[in-house]
This record gives C-alpha cells, structure tokens and sequence, in this order.
C-alpha cells in the first residue's frame, strides 16, 4: 500500500513525485490546467499580456490548492484489509458448477453478527442484533411485516451503514472501505425481482454479468438459466414473463456471480404453489453446493422446510437456533390423551406416573399432560390407563409446529408493548 | 478497486439498449430535432431587412442550443428514478459496481445522443443556409465563433443539463416530476449563450472560450454534487446516510 496525502484531485505519492491519484484527480487537473495553457497561447500569439497573467494565474491556483492540501494525510484511502477468512476467489468460479465443501463445524461463519443496530432519526429498524451463520448453512430469517428483515439484508449487503455493532460477511468485516469487496462475495435477490422490463432475459443477465465483471460471461449466464430451468426463455423479453419466471430470472441473476452468501429476501412471495416448490428446489441444490443462503421470510413452513436454523426478528432478535430447539424452548413436551368417557379420578391417576409434572383438560375426556420426556413417560402412563380401565382413544405426543412458537413469541411482543 | 471502464461500458450499453425500446425517449431524440431543423430553416430563408437578420440568427442559433439541453433532460432525469420505479436500482447497487461508475457510465449515455444529434442539426441547418439563404444569413452562420460556440457549448449545456436532471432525479420519486423540474434547472446557462447569440456580448473567439471555463466549471461544480447525492443509503431509504455507504 502506498502512503498518499494531499487534496482529493492531487495526492502526492511518496517516491512518486506529484500526480492525480484517481481519475477524477486527472479530470480536474485537466479541466483547470487546459484552459491556462489556451490563455497562455492566446496571449503568446495575441502579445496580450492580460491573457498571459491569467493564464499564469490560473496554474498559481491550481498549484496553491494541491499544496496546501498536500498536508493532510487521509486515511479513508487505505487499502480493504484482506479477508479474515476465506480468502475471496480471484475470479469467480464458474456458476453453478462447482460443488462446495459441506457444512462443517470447524469452518469459520459466513456471516457474523454482533450487536448490530440500524436507526432512522428516531426510529429503530433493527436493535442489537447478534448471530451468526455458518459456511453451507441455510438460515432463516423471520419475523412479522416492519420486523427490520429487509433492512438487516440490506445492512449486510452493504447498502446501508449500521448505526451501532459490527459484522463480518463472507469473512470481510462490515466497513465502508469493503463495501465494493463485500459486494463481489455476495449476491441479494429482493423481493421484487427488478428486472429490465423492456430488455431480454439475456440482456439483464449480461449487464449484471458486466458488473460483476466475469469473464467467461455466456458459459455463466446458460449455466444459471439452466439452474433455474429457464435456458429456452433468453431471448424472451422480461415483459413478457409471469411473475414466477421473472422471479425465476432474478435467482438467475443471483447466481451468476457464484455468491458466497445468497440473501433470498421473500422468494417465494406472490409465487403459485408450483413455482414455489421450483424455488425451494433451488434453494435445496444451493445448500447441497454449500452455499451460504440467508433466507428472509413469513412463510413459516418455508423455514420449517429449508432452513438448518432460524432466527426470530421484532426490531430485536428474539430467539435463535434449529426449529426443534426452538420448540423445546418455548413449549414445554406434552402428551395428549383423548379416553371415551371422562376419567373418574384424573388427579390420582396422572399423578401416580412419574415424568408427569402438571395436567389439564380442555375438554370433557381430553387431557393435555407437560411431561418431562414424552417418551419415557408414555410407556407407564399407558399401563396406569389401562389399569383403571379407561377406553383410550389415543395417546400422542403434542407436536408444536415452528409457526406455534412463532406465534408465542410475537404475541408476546404485542403484549409487551401493550403493557 | 479502481475506477473500471468495462462496467462503466457496460452501464452505458444497457442505458443505450433500453432508450432504443423506449418509445418516449426514441421519440423525443426523433421529434425534437426535426423540429428544431425545421424552424430556423423556415426562419432564416425568410428574406427580411439586415437588421432583422441578425435578430434572426441569433434566435435560430439558440434554437439549435436548446436540444442540447432538452435531450439530456428527457434521458438524464429517468436515470435514477426510473431505475427505482421499475426495481432495479436496488439490485443495480447491491453489484460491485461503484457510484463513479453508474454516473458516468449513465451521463455517458445522455450525452453521446444529445451531443451527436446537437452537432448533426446544425450541421444540416448550416449547409442549408450555405445552399439557399442570403448572403447576410451565410456570413452570419459560416464564422469561426459561430462554430466554435455551438462546438464547444452544446457538449458543456448538456453536461450541465444531465448532471441537474441527474441530481433531481436522484431526490424524485415520479418520472414526470424529475423530468420537468430537470428541463427547468437544465435552462439558466442557456442564458450565457443567449447573451452571445443576440450580441449583447459581442461574438468572438475569446468570448466563447471564457464563458465555455464557465460552463465547464458549473459542469465540474455539478458532478461533485451529484457525486455525493449519488450515496447508496440514501437512494435505498431515502435518509441521509449516518456515515458514507460504500
């Protein structure tokens, strides 16, 4: 890294004598420095002393204002730091293709999160959020309308600058100065898909291929319309797409650039059921590649179905973990006994089974009992049914569903904040 | 991560792919310049007194100015808001590509357009007026200052004109509303030249170069404000950003 002070337009490298740093830089030096040297000739071939002082005059300030500049240091043009991990491809791989390595505990997160907060003025979008993703895994991100999911995305993808906290995504810490190198290792496909309207499927992969600036541009864009079963609609312009293909084209366009993290904002939403199940298909195939994919969402067996964990967002994180985990947390394990008649003696009965801690019945003949562990209590609880001769119907183990905890937590916000 | 002139190509292929489908746009950049062929031809073949004449070309020199600044307004002023309209700027900035590049990349795409058909009409009306009008009218028209004022303005006006639609486009959220307050803004500099084609400032060499450093410093002054308009949190959310997006 070269050391450089001086004005944005001029910075002097050391060792390199004076120059314009960027582009910009050249820009400016030309468009002051060109007109002196016009004046100059002009004075020279009209032997007008006037445009000769201006002329000169003009080169004095272009010279004072990178001097005086030259002074400071700045700071804001070191170099991204190298990546903490996973060192970034240097030209990314060839689309869907390639197969990742499989999730595995000892790889680092692909993402990591810690107290990170977004405030608008006085409103919080999101408030100290912490987790952490790791590499392969598909994680969900859920949470009701207004939840700060979308705003989360875009803080991580770098399209908008957290208020507080610190995030490491793709292995490169959250700053300004790793944006650009943040964005080449990710991909986000938005709600609304946002494509050309007026051009081709190709035409939209293209530009976006440019951006991102791969090489072997059609080899990538046929593999990502393959992935996405769209290869036959290229040169079909995207006005003429359904909603579930046009959604389709945007998987396609998140895919050219072989993304390290996927963030799928909504995917499924507005689409038929058949394009649905096309989608998580999709998202199935990524995550047997090893894709990261960050998976935001309201549509709870959607998570339930594709995600290894998820996340429960309402402006704060409320819970973390595998669905089943969630579960265990926020229910308790019940068995439900559904009998002909109502028992003549529940109390004496359920308590004389160990494992039971507490029961109730919601209905005549229904009895919901919190048990320690289901499976060990069954078997005796069974046995102490039979002996007091109740005609059981059925005896199952209560089955919360992730939208049951969902649910509990939300309401439980909603009762928070009416209090 | 420097400055990259295959993405900025790149932005400028895809803005000219989608003025070529738009209908607005391929309309206004066929219209305009057959009417502003049309009226100075019919204007300055008109036989009148030599003082009239003079009035004359200098209204039909400004004329053909104007298209250098509306064209740009038409494209320019679509740039950001049209992209937020239609979805795509979202995606467009989650890609690695830098703000520096978009603008020029999109500017590029309204000026080259603006430029060529600015040049390419006065070219035709010059011609004309060569073949059939007055003699006054020819040596009014064929003078270096002539061309050398439309050469050099029509480049600098709608630079001024696109980096002004440029900026109200990234603060609007209507088309229309960024189009029409663009045209407006895109207009005080023509009165610099106006001063030149109706001689209240006397024609010459030297006088078009130093109004150009003029209208080349407004441009100059234009592209760092749109520079830091042109932020990514603010174009997502519509706030100011608590610290520079990358």
């Amino acid at each position: 890294m070269s050391m450089s002070s001086g004005p944005w337009f001029v910075r002097r490298r050391i060792g390199h004598g004076w120059r314009p740093a960027t582009w910009q830089g050249w820009l400016v030096t030309v468009a002051m420095l060109a007109p002196a040297i016009i004046l100059l000739i002009i004075g020279r071939v009209a032997k007008a002393p006037v445009w000769l002082i201006a002329g000169i005059a003009l080169i004095g300030v272009y010279a004072a204002v990178a001097a005086l500049g030259a002074r400071q240091p700045r700071a804001d043009v070191a170099a991204a730091p190298a990546p903490a991990v996973d060192a970034p491809r240097s030209t990314p791989a060839r689309a869907p293709a390639p197969a990742r390595r499989p999730l595995a505990a000892d790889r680092p997160p692909a993402l990591l999160v810690e107290g990170l907060t977004k405030r608008f003025r006085d409103r919080f979008a999101f408030q100290d959020v912490s987790f952490s993703v790791g590499s392969g895994e598909v994680f969900g991100f859920l949470g009701p309308n207004g939840a700060g999911k979308t705003t989360t995305v875009r803080t991580l993808g770098t399209l908008l600058a957290p208020s507080a906290g610190s995030a490491t995504v793709a292995g490169i810490p959250l700053t300004p100065e790793n944006g650009e190198a943040i964005r080449r290792r990710i991909a986000i496909m938005p709600e609304s898909p946002g494509l050309y309207l007026r051009l081709t499927v190709r035409e939209n992969l293209e530009y976006f291929a440019s951006l991102f600036m791969i090489d072997d541009r059609q080899a990538r864009i046929r593999d990502s319309l393959t992935a996405v079963n769209l290869a036959s609609r290229a040169e079909d312009v995207c006005a003429s797409l359904s909603k579930g293909l046009r959604q389709r084209v945007g998987l396609a366009r998140a895919l050219l650039s072989d993304p390290a993290i996927l963030f799928l904002d909504e995917p499924t939403s507005g689409l038929d059921p058949v394009a649905t199940r096309e989608v998580y298909e999709l998202v199935e195939s990524l995550r047997g590649r090893g894709v990261t994919v960050f998976l935001t969402t309201h549509r709870l067996e959607e998570a339930e179905r594709l995600c290894d964990r998820v996340a429960i967002l309402n402006t704060t994180l409320r819970m973390v973990g595998r669905p089943d985990e969630l579960r265990a947390r926020v229910f308790s394990a019940a068995l439900v006994v559904m009998t002909a008649e109502p028992l003549q003696q529940p109390h004496a009965l359920f308590a004389s089974v160990p494992g039971v801690e507490r029961w109730e019945s919601p209905e005549p003949a229904h009895y919901v009992l919190t048990v320690s562990e289901p499976k060990t209590v069954a078997p005796p609880l069974t046995r102490a049914l039979v002996k007091a001769g109740a005609d059981v119907e059925s005896l199952s183990e209560s089955r919360h569903s992730l939208e049951d905890v969902y649910l509990e937590l939300i309401a439980e916000d909603v009762e928070a904040a009416a209090r | 991560m420097s400055f990259s002139l295959a993405r900025t190509g790149a932005v400028l292929r895809k803005e000219l792919r989608e003025f070529r489908h738009n209908r607005l746009i391929v309309g206004t950049m066929a219209f305009l310049p057959l009417l502003f062929i049309v009226i100075p031809i019919s204007d300055l073949f008109r036989h009148a007194a030599p003082a009239v004449v003079h009035a004359q070309t200098g209204a039909a020199l400004l004329l053909l100015l104007v298209t250098s600044v509306i064209i740009p307004a038409t494209i320019s002023a679509y740039s950001v808001v049209g992209e937020r309209e239609q979805g795509t700027l979202e995606p467009v900035l989650t890609t690695p590509v830098r703000r520096e590049e978009l603008l020029v990349g999109k500017a590029a795409a309204a000026l080259i357009p603006a430029v060529a058909v600015a040049y390419l009409i006065f070219i035709v009306v010059a011609v004309a007026v060569r073949i059939g009008a007055d003699q006054t009218v020819v040596n009014d028209i064929w003078q270096a200052p002539t061309f050398l004022t439309h050469a050099l303005f029509a480049p600098l006006l709608s630079a001024w004109s696109i980096w002004a639609c440029i900026a109200i486009s990234t603060r609007s959220s209507d088309v229309r509303v960024a189009q029409q307050l663009g045209t407006l803004a895109s207009l005080p500099p023509l009165g610099i030249v106006a001063l030149i084609t109706f001689q209240v400032i006397q024609p010459s060499v030297t006088v078009a170069i130093i109004l150009a450093c003029v209208l080349a410093a407004l441009d100059a002054a234009g592209w760092m404000l749109v520079g830091r308009l042109f932020d990514r949190e603010r174009l997502i959310s519509g706030a100011r950003p608590v610290r520079s997006t990358p």
